[in-house]
């Protein structure tokens, strides 16, 4: 193990080595420029034995990277906003193939108007193209992703792409110290992809095909519960990693101070220590406040929300997102878990960071002073004072 | 070893489809896989050849074969060549097979990068010269005065106004290692051009002219026919790219056959004399300039 | 080696279905005979072996015997073009009888 100061992407990066896929094909743009350039430098100084493929577009980054996991080889591809949304088409294509890629995504703002900071908008709006998302908080989070995300994917009773975001600017170009594995440790860890879902020279495949009215619902059916038993593999994976790398994760969602909290901020991504950090704030203060991160929005935590809100006299959803014409998705999501447990507990929604846009302490403090309120409404932070149902 | 009718692998790779009757596009890929054999990975686009060759449970190709999506049969060719080279395995040919659509419109995206990266692939072009599979819409390969659904012929406009796009050049002008064009009704010449870019390194075209019956209002016995009709009468040339340098391999036989070969074909009937004097131009300038 | 019938399953169970879109290649379950109003037949006799019927055949269901030619009549779609490229006459499309 080493220890080095690292950027969001190059911990990342530095992840995807240790991995090791076989086949990376990328594309650049920004925020996640840096993890392609390190890859293919790593690639050069043969220090990740890998084919680098430049495409010439983000469809054909994931295109690329779909023909290659058809072969039943790693593969790693990332990117952005834009060109998340680019290669939209080639999302469902690979999860309705079951093909466990994993690709990194920088959150990024989405045009018009052009805009190249964070908000969350780009990967919520694809929540379901049937691809498990993981949201990181900081680089170490970042890196270990990087190495557990396979061993989820790639799981046989997963067999699910993968796609972990890192917020714009915020994570993937922040320094912070980060402990980098020895290779050896991830190789024990991570066993290599083996697959009957691929090219046979012995036993020819047909794949890729068309399935009719009569058969198209049980592909998508047993799609549906693939990326359903990541949850279960989610915890196999971290807890096997834990007395490996000395790090524990807390699989769908990780709870600061929530136990007893009455009042609780659910998040997700890089903002997790800013509110970590008011929470404890106003816990002196002798506010009951708690922190929940959605570490996956897919699968979805649905129990672990209920089971932490079951006592709670209020929460709030932060999110750097708005589904246009309705509410924050995240919302809408927690909202469900909620209601499906039975909880009638007020929720407030909070939109706020898009475009890059600062979210402050005190904004978080104003966050949990409406909480505190109980009084269900999505409200847009530092755009007005009202509030939308 | 030349390959012919007689040396021809008997095997049968794309069997029990459900093109139509007579389909050009089918002959193309059934032609090409039997030359390149049991270790040829076929990709192929969203388009007829998919449509009908692999509609769960019945699969029609028995080497491996995968469809990807419309724009990215360059693009995925480029993952599988990518993907066995690195598990160790080169005794293969990633060969796509694309219409003109997914080739000249919508996949030339691809097509162009994976040109650009010499990538070890083979791209085959079957050309039936519009959108074939949703119904006859015009593509970038549609030829002038040609009726589609999206180019009607009618009191103010007579069909396509633009001429074909040309393909072989485009991907000549990439430096591309080896480009050809071949005509289903010229199998005997298509087969050496396919058996011989199977040999070479590194990217690979060849653009096949293969009629629709349906598309191109003909009888379905006449596709092979039409389709060699094309070459003969100086419409369709037959060439090759390689090494840096444009070769013409056959003479027009019959220049003059271009107004009956026209004339045969329901989606030009609405063409005027002065029509066909124009589409006989254009033919005759692509001569004057060498065959290009 | 070509695709080939296969038993038609009476009713698929979620068990019968892969877990993803790879499945076994040249899987077939239909035959395309009921596509043809028209049938090629060879006549052996006039037939010299020369294969142009069996390279023309976009359906590949013309296949070498015996120095001549064989027609697989249930993938056969009746588009006529072995007739047509026969040379030698050798080939007649006749009605199919109702």
């Amino acid at each position: 193990m080493s220890r080095e100061f690292l950027s969001g992407n190059e911990a990342f990066a530095y992840g995807i080595r240790l991995a090791a896929p076989q086949v990376i094909s990328a594309y650049p743009i920004t925020p996640q420029t840096i993890v392609v350039e390190r890859l293919s430098e790593m690639v050069e100084d043969k220090s990740l034995k890998s084919e680098f493929i430049h495409v010439e577009s983000e469809h054909s980054a994931l295109s690329c990277a779909i023909g290659a996991s058809a072969t039943g080889v790693r593969t790693f591809t990332a990117t952005s906003s834009q060109g998340l949304l680019y290669m939209a088409e080639c999302l469902v294509y690979a999860s309705g193939g079951r093909y466990p890629i994993v690709m990194m995504n920088a959150n990024r703002s989405t045009a018009l108007p052009w805009n190249i900071y964070g908000d969350q908008r780009d990967s919520l709006s694809l929540l379901d193209c049937g691809w498990i998302q993981a949201y990181a908080k900081d680089a170490q989070e970042s890196l270990d992703l990087a190495i557990l995300s396979y061993y989820i994917a790639e799981h046989p009773k997963v067999s699910t792409p993968f796609m972990v975001n890192l917020d714009g600017f915020h994570l993937t170009h922040t320094y912070e110290m980060v402990e980098v594995p020895e290779s050896e440790l991830v190789k024990n860890f991570l066993s290599d992809y083996n697959t009957d879902n691929k090219i046979d020279f012995e036993n020819p495949k047909n794949i890729a095909f068309s399935a009719g009215p009569e058969h198209n619902f049980a592909f998508k059916y047993k799609e549906h519960i693939g990326i359903l038993n990541a949850k279960e593999i989610i915890s196999e994976a971290e807890q096997k990693f834990a007395p490996l790398f000395g790090r524990e994760y807390s699989g769908l969602v990780e709870a600061y101070r929530c136990d007893d909290a009455e009042y609780i901020l659910i998040t997700l991504g890089s903002i997790f220590g800013l509110c970590s950090d008011v929470a404890d704030e106003l816990r002196n203060e002798g506010v009951k406040t708690g922190v929940l991160r959605l570490r996956y929005m897919r699968p979805f935590p649905n129990k672990e929300i209920a089971d932490i809100a079951r006592n709670a006299k209020a929460v709030a959803v932060l999110e750097k997102d708005i589904s246009f014409g309705n509410e924050g998705s995240v919302y809408t999501n927690v909202n469900s878990a909620l209601q499906k447990a039975g909880l009638s507990v007020p929720s407030l929604n909070f939109i706020g960071g898009l475009g890059g846009r600062d979210i402050s302490e005190e904004d978080i403090r104003e966050i949990f002073n409406k909480l505190s309120q109980g009084k269900t409404a999505v409200h847009f932070i530092g755009i007005e004072e009202g509030a939308i149902i | 070893m030349n390959v012919n009718a007689n040396t021809l692998n008997e095997d049968e790779f794309f069997y029990g489809h459900k093109a139509c009757a007579g389909c050009g596009g089918s002959l193309a890929v059934r032609i090409a896989l039997k030359v390149l054999g049991k270790r040829a990975v076929a990709v192929l686009p969203a388009g007829c050849m998919s449509a009908v060759g692999f509609n769960f449970p019945q699969l029609c190709f028995a080497n491996n074969a995968i469809i990807s999506t419309f724009a990215g049969t360059a693009s995925m060719l480029t993952g599988i060549e990518a993907g066995l080279r690195a598990k160790g395995i080169t005794d293969f040919v990633a060969v796509g097979f694309a219409g003109d659509g997914g080739t000249a419109d919508i996949g030339i995206q691809a097509l162009s990068g994976a040109i650009d990266r010499d990538d070890n692939i083979l791209y085959i072009c079957y050309d039936n010269e519009a959108y074939m599979n949703t119904g006859v819409q015009k593509s970038s390969l549609t030829p002038f005065g040609a009726k589609t659904t999206t180019t009607p012929a009618g009191g103010n406009v007579r069909g396509n106004l633009r001429p074909k796009k040309n393909m072989f050049e485009i991907v000549a002008a990439h430096g591309i290692k080896y480009a050809a064009t071949a005509s289903i009704g010229y199998l005997p010449d298509y087969m050496k051009k396919v058996q011989h870019a199977s040999e070479i390194k590194g990217t690979k075209y060849i653009h096949v002219i293969a009629p629709c019956p349906t598309g191109w209002g003909i009888a379905p016995d006449e596709s092979v026919e039409i389709a060699k009709e094309a070459v003969d009468c100086g419409l369709w040339i037959l060439a090759e790219y390689e090494n840096g340098i444009f070769s013409v391999n056959t003479k027009p036989k019959n220049l003059s056959a271009l107004r009956t070969h026209i004339k045969k074909q329901g989606r030009f009937k609405h063409l005027t004399d002065e029509d066909i004097d124009h589409i006989e131009s254009l033919r005759d300038s692509k001569w004057e300039n060498g065959g290009q | 080696m070509k695709p080939y019938l296969r038993s038609i399953k009476a009713k698929w169970t979620l068990q019968d279905y892969p877990d993803n879109t790879t499945y076994e290649a040249g899987y077939l379950i239909s035959k395309n005979a009921g596509w043809r109003s028209i049938r090629p037949v060879i006549d052996t006799k006039k037939c010299s072996g020369c294969l142009q019927c069996y390279l023309h055949c976009p359906d590949g269901v013309i296949s070498k015997r015996d120095g001549a030619v064989a027609i697989d009549y249930d993938f056969c779609k009746g588009c006529g073009i072995c007739k047509r490229i026969c040379k030698l006459k050798a080939i007649e499309m006749e009605a199919e009888s109702k």
